[in-house]
């Protein structure tokens, strides 16, 4: 069963409330857009990637708790980090979020391990992922990604009435 | 009203029994997450009665064949079953002729019939089309296909921000051009009840017929095709205690005779060579293949335990829990309710100050309260309401007034949580 005490733990309850570089950057190197068509959430990410470290990253946008901590913290991790040093995080997260992979098995994750347990809420991963994306985006100059776009790992449309 | 306000303070009415009628549905004794299933996603889809399932079963091991086909005794009964579920569906909605009544997999399915065999036939370039502002995507998206094929327009019923339709300018859209009214009876995503035999009369004045999505208000209330006046009524089966896979299209008989038929295939002709193919006569026309026939079938069992407890006696006890819900909701602060319309039906569109609805329902969800949250297939309506998506509790007949409870204390929750 879905381990619903561990993913609304205080960490992501305060990343919600108090969001970490919230906002945008004048002039960032990297941008991109990110969209939950599903539900309508929707992020920017700005980057500035200097010389050899990212040296300035925000976020801002509409959306639930879980995609803004996530994105939240995201910023927090990777701050200082060097491309490559973040690119592993991004796939480390993607695939500890979807269940390809534990937490343990992610020698990068840290504090970031709180999410593990949204791999059991299928209807969720989508929102925790949205800002990894996007950041993902952000590097690859895609100017826009969704959850819904062919490469997503949790393509799947959610259907209904 | 005196009936409703003697259920809340006694919780029940002594005509209407809730636990009796709890008893008949073997799913709500679900545990989930450890506490006992509040299903409030009835709107999406509600739970089938033993009845039915036990209807189902008795189908599947003691009459099942092939219909329209074989002499043989199974191919007999099967086929009469399911001629005999047309007619109690016929009587469920007053159709006048079963011949009306035509099986589709579904209210999409039915008014893809009706834009196809209906729509490409009799409407051209420059024509429009009527829809409003509340239609569920599956009222907007095939007349848009329609409309993108033949060089017509469509036309929308703005609503106010109780969610309610505008009607003057409802009657203001019209001109020599339009063509075709298609309209819902109850919104899925607000409850709203639409005043839809005025708008049906005031079309018919003009001699433009009318397509009524009937999926969410045939569940709740008593559905009187001929008093109405529709010319087309389109619900689904599972949401009426039916399987999925199964719904209904009515139309009128004239209209229907001539309508091109939606699918090709067996069944829907009379005969059939290289040169040319003649068409079954209605209801068959339009029920191309081997129909879904347990499905049809249980849909009759249904209408038949709906019947049996009586579609007015539902109204009521789903109008009892929607007044003591909306009570309890109004006097919590940082919760609103989206779609405040005078008449509604048993849909309860809220939202919470500070609070995603998917947390919402995450989080309703560890209590064991099932919820809908997102856009409800109806992002016209959200968007002129300016929310991106609310949570959604939505109330059959046997939901209980301590569920409505759990829902409130579920809400509390996580109010708690988010503070």
């Amino acid at each position: 069963m879905a381990n619903y005490k561990s993913l609304y733990q205080e960490v992501i309850l305060d990343h919600n409330k108090k969001p970490r570089n919230y906002g945008t950057i004048e002039s960032p190197s990297h941008h991109a857009v990110g969209h939950n068509p599903l539900c309508g959430d929707h992020i920017s990410v700005d980057v500035v990637l200097g010389d050899e470290r990212i040296n300035n990253i925000a976020f801002q946008g509409e959306s639930c708790a879980i995609c803004k901590a996530s994105a939240s913290m995201m910023t927090t991790a990777i701050k200082g980090k060097t491309r490559a040093e973040a690119e592993t995080l991004i796939q480390e997260f993607l695939a500890m979020a979807t269940g390809k992979l534990s937490h343990d098995a992610c020698p990068n994750i840290g504090r970031l391990a709180v999410f593990a347990g949204v791999s059991d809420l299928p209807t969720r991963v989508k929102c925790a992922i949205l800002p990894w994306h996007t950041l993902s985006g952000a590097f690859n100059a895609v100017a826009t990604t969704s959850t819904e776009s062919e490469d997503d790992p949790m393509h799947a449309p959610i259907g209904d009435a | 009203m005196s009936a409703i306000q003697t259920t809340l303070k006694s919780r029940s009415t002594p005509a209407f029994d809730v636990e009796r009628i709890r008893a008949d549905f073997p799913i709500l004794t679900l545990k989930v997450n450890d506490k006992p299933l509040v299903y409030l996603d009835n709107a999406a889809s509600s739970q089938m009665p033993q009845q039915v399932i036990d209807r189902l079963v008795r189908y599947q091991t003691t009459q099942h064949a092939n219909i329209n086909r074989a002499v043989h005794y199974l191919s007999e009964i099967a086929t009469s079953e399911f001629e005999e579920a047309r007619r109690k569906l016929q009587h469920f909605i007053n159709a006048n002729e079963e011949r009306e009544v035509i099986f589709t997999s579904g209210t999409t399915d039915s008014i893809n019939l009706v834009m196809h065999g209906y729509g490409r036939k009799f409407i051209g370039a420059g024509d429009e089309i009527i829809l409003t502002t509340l239609e569920h995507h599956s009222n907007i998206v095939p007349w848009q296909m329609l409309a993108e094929e033949k060089g017509a327009k469509i036309r929308v019923v703005p609503i106010n921000d109780a969610g309610e339709l505008l009607i003057d300018e409802y009657e203001k859209l019209f001109n020599e051009r339009t063509k075709f009214v298609g309209v819902m009876h109850v919104s899925n995503a607000l409850g709203t009840i639409n005043p839809i035999k005025e708008m049906i009369a005031f079309a018919h004045a003009r001699g433009v017929p009318v397509l009524v999505d009937g999926a969410q208000a045939a569940p709740h209330m008593k559905v009187d095709v001929q008093d109405l006046d529709c010319d087309f009524y389109a619900f689904s089966g599972h949401k009426l205690c039916g399987p999925t896979g199964i719904g209904i299209l009515y139309g009128r008989a004239a209209l229907l005779e001539n309508m091109q038929p939606f699918k090709g295939g067996g069944d829907m002709i009379l005969s059939v060579t290289f040169e040319k193919t003649i068409y079954n006569t209605i209801p068959h026309k339009f029920e191309a293949g081997t129909p879904p026939i347990a499905a049809a079938i249980g849909l009759g069992a249904a209408v038949d335990y709906l019947s049996e407890i009586g579609m007015d006696a539902i109204a009521a006890h789903e109008l009892a829990l929607l007044k003591y819900a909306s009570e309890q909701i109004n006097a919590m602060p940082g919760v609103r309710i989206i779609g405040t319309a005078e008449h509604k039906a048993a849909v309860l569109s809220f939202a919470v100050d500070g609070v995603h609805p998917h947390d919402i329902g995450t989080l309703l969800n560890q209590e064991g309260i099932a919820v809908r949250t997102g856009h409800h297939c109806a992002q016209p309506v959200m968007q002129r309401l300016h929310v991106p998506a609310t949570s959604r509790a939505s109330f059959a007949f046997y939901n209980s007034m301590d569920e409505v409870d759990a829902l409130i204390a579920g809400i509390r929750t996580v109010q708690k949580i988010f503070t």
